[in-house]
């Protein structure tokens, strides 16, 4: 059994966190959150150089041509960094759908430019209020020409194309939905920024009016290919979340060891000793769930649907419980705009529900393990 | 990344498999695999007859103690050989509930610390079942603080005159041999006046008292000792040095890495999938859904950090630190699983045992999941491990540390 990353895919992650390190320290992450950009044009660049943007891309389309597995130990370390950069909407869901549904051409156009830096994409999906769900997406779609609003959608005022999901029938079923490819860039197209918990990953209203659309994937495909995208999503954002609880608990962890109040480490007292002992928990719990998931998707196995759902439950939960209770083992200090724990606090609340709210996800995990217990 | 096993692994297994069909007691096995935490009893035989007859057919086949060295009754396996067999052993690996103590920490203190001669002349009894070994370390007065025990060890001539009482002693009622830590020296701080022993329970002045516990059912014992007599050969470690000794067998009850732990998941999902509530089926049920959920993403979470550290080890690493949090995320899980499977049946909950609901199943569960909460290190004791060896976190800050041991306080009040 070798249940593990292997040799090259620990390097690989060593590298990404070297670079990262160097590259996005607290401060970078601050400047998009203070709004002096809407991301970090410099760190985005760098990723591209290094390949980290193209590293799940086949080299026939520019990219590096590893896998999945790569791309999580990168994610992971993303998460860690809390990088304010458009990776997640570019990379998981983009470039994924691409790579699932995409014609020979749409490839060619968009994957090499995600690849390189030079394009930033994103999937328009949510209305509003609302989990994923063919009955929430209204945004219709007539003769490859769509009109309608999409809101929130994840960084789509610095992206340069959208995977679109529009409404093409009316029967009730899942293959009601089509996708769409639509350059934000041309005509029929509004975006206005929206504020939002975590500055440092921007969210904006897209209306719209009459825009023509080219689609992706075949008619009626649109939900059976989205539910894929958001279950690779799922393992991919739950490697960020890992990523980010680990720091989280790390900087509680040497907080507690620097802080002396009453005399002593704040770190001898039970009280916090224990708060970060169920840190530690959750993480290893989330950690493990997602390597599952890792396994899952890189070998692309009938088990993905499951594995992706416990790997975004338990990857949640962690970097929600690890980014409050490094707030309050910091104390005053901790609800400080000064101090970085809120950046993780935002990012991790902001995760929670970006595919798709944890009650969502219970859900599906459910119905998935009915399934597999049926079969 | 992948769940293969390596040619030599594949080798291993499809031998201890077939092995294990052609031998093991299969009229328990579907009684075995339904057990559940407050119920490993068998119906119509005497479930520690069963085991110990399980116990040497796997001893004189070579798959008892797998790990050991061949000279000592073991037969010298890799770790990762023992933990395939025990997914092989599957539901017959209940039966041996009864010899982990024996196998998992006084062996490998009896293979650090006893003569050559004992140690060939015990383990190997030891390994076949043909003996049962207990642990005596607790006592009222040490429990998460073993090291305040009181058990006096006073030397006479070449043996040791043993006076005290020990508690919490899992089997002590049906043990022949037993691993004992005393207080040899009550003038110095607690951890340095401490002595390990080994000795026959059959000796006069040794007397087990079962204890009734909380569930109502008696696996523990009281043991009482007045005037035994140890011989000075039975020491292991040194005089005094008996904290380290027993670091070492505390040690070995954590390592028992891919020992599955039970949390009651599947036993509540499987209920959940075919119960019915009043408004539905409970699958349906939203609220139950996320229970189940949450529970599941648990469960699920614990088995693949078992199978990081089995993956660790099959490439002979040694696991890291991840392993630390199962009991402590078990143990709530279960008490927590059981509670709210009798929610589930509402006012009929409350009965218990064979006229209830899935014959009183959850309801031993609920009764039986607080000790697992305490036994082998409480929840506290847990986070504190996790906090101080994981996290590097500093240890707690003892008043009693650089006292003599005599000098300090016994009584909370009054």
């Amino acid at each position: 059994m070798n249940f593990d990353f292997s040799d090259d895919q620990k390097q690989l992650r060593d590298q990404a966190r070297k670079f990262l390190t160097e590259k996005c320290p607290p401060k970078a992450v601050r400047a998009v959150l203070d709004g002096k950009a809407p991301y970090d044009k410099e760190l985005w660049k760098g990723l591209a150089e290094m390949g980290f943007l193209g590293v799940a891309i086949p080299e026939d389309f520019g990219g590096a041509g590893a896998g999945h597995l790569e791309l999580c130990v990168i994610a992971e370390e993303m998460g860690r960094a809390n990088a304010p950069v458009p990776f997640s909407s570019t990379v998981y869901l983009a470039a994924e759908a691409l790579l699932i549904a995409g014609s020979d051409a749409q490839k060619k156009k968009w994957l090499p430019a995600i690849a390189s830096g030079e394009a930033i994409g994103t999937l328009a999906l949510f209305e509003g209020k609302g989990n994923p769900s063919p009955k929430n997406v209204k945004l219709s779609a007539a003769n490859g020409v769509l009109n309608g609003v999409k809101k929130p959608v994840a960084d789509g005022a610095i992206a340069d194309f959208a995977v679109v999901a529009a409404r093409t029938g009316s029967s009730g079923r899942d293959g009601d939905i089509s996708l769409f490819i639509v350059d934000l860039k041309g005509g029929g197209v509004e975006v206005k920024g929206l504020t939002n918990l975590d500055p440092t990953r921007g969210q904006a209203e897209i209306t719209f009016k009459d825009c023509k659309a080219e689609p992706l994937g075949a008619a009626g495909e649109g939900w059976s290919i989205l539910t894929q995208v958001l279950d690779r999503a799922a393992v991919l954002c739950a490697f960020e979340q890992v990523g980010g609880s680990d720091r989280a608990l790390e900087m509680g962890r040497d907080y507690a060891l620097d802080r002396i109040a009453f005399g002593r480490q704040i770190g001898s007292f039970q009280a916090v000793k224990h708060m970060l002992a169920d840190m530690y928990v959750s993480a290893t719990l989330a950690r493990s769930n997602s390597y599952y998931g890792a396994w899952a998707l890189s070998t692309n196995a009938a088990e993905l649907p499951e594995a992706a759902a416990a790997a975004r439950i338990s990857a949640t939960q962690a970097f929600q419980h690890c980014a409050k209770n490094n707030i309050q083992v910091h104390g005053g200090m901790g609800f400080t705009w000064e101090f970085d724990c809120h950046m993780y606090y935002r990012r991790a609340n902001a995760m929670a529900l970006g595919l798709g709210s944890l009650t969502y996800w219970e859900d599906q995990l459910i119905d998935r393990m009915r399934k597999k217990n049926a079969a | 990344m992948n769940f293969d096993d390596t040619p030599q692994e594949a080798e291993f297994r499809a031998t201890a498999r077939a092995w294990i069909a052609a031998n093991a007691p299969k009229q328990y096995e579907e009684e075995l695999r339904k057990s559940s935490l407050g119920r490993t009893q068998l119906k119509n035989a005497n479930i520690l007859e069963v085991a110990k007859a399980w116990q040497k057919k796997k001893a004189d086949a070579g798959w008892a103690c797998l790990h050991w060295p061949k000279d000592y009754g073991g037969r010298g396996s890799s770790p990762i050989e023992r933990v395939i067999w025990q997914q092989e052993e599957g539901p017959f690996g209940q039966l041996s509930r009864m010899f982990i103590i024996g196998h998992g920490m006084c062996g490998p203190t009896m293979m650090a610390f006893a003569r050559e001669e004992h140690k060939r002349a015990y383990l190997p009894p030891l390994a076949s079942g043909e003996k049962v070994w207990c642990q005596l370390f607790s006592e009222p007065a040490g429990g998460s603080d073993v090291a305040g025990l009181r058990t006096r060890a006073e030397k006479d001539g070449d043996d040791w005159i043993i006076n005290g009482q020990k508690i919490w002693t899992s089997g002590a009622h049906y043990s022949d041999y037993g691993i004992l830590l005393t207080r040899t020296d009550p003038t110095v701080p607690k951890h340095k006046g401490l002595t390990m022993f080994f000795l026959d329970m059959k000796s006069p002045g040794v007397e087990v008292r079962p204890i009734k516990q909380a569930s109502g059912a008696s696996d523990f014992n009281e043991v009482y000792f007045t005037n035994v007599r140890i011989p000075d050969h039975q020491r292991l470690g040194e005089v005094g040095d008996g904290w380290n000794v027993s670091l070492t067998t505390l040690m070995n009850e954590r390592s028992a890495i891919g020992a599955a732990v039970s949390t009651g998941f599947p036993e509540l999902f499987e209920y959940c999938s075919s119960l019915m509530l009043d408004d539905g089926p409970a699958i349906e049920d939203r609220a139950v859904r996320s229970k189940l959920a949450n529970w599941a993403v648990k469960a699920s979470g614990l088995k693949y950090t078992s199978m990081r550290a089995i993956s660790a080890l099959s490439k002979g690493e040694r696991p890291g630190p991840e392993n630390s949090i199962g009991k402590l995320v078990a143990g709530s899980m279960i008490q927590d699983v059981a509670t709210y499977a009798l929610d589930l049946q509402g006012a009929s909950g409350v009965v218990s045992g064979e006229d209830a609901e899935l014959a009183g199943r959850f309801q031993a569960m609920l009764l039986r999941a607080p000790g697992t909460r305490v036994e082998g290190g409480t929840d506290e004791i847990m986070r504190n491990i996790i906090a101080e060896r994981v996290l590097g976190l500093p240890g707690d800050i003892r008043v009693d540390k650089d006292v003599p041991f005599n000098k300090i306080p016994t009584k909370g009040r009054g």
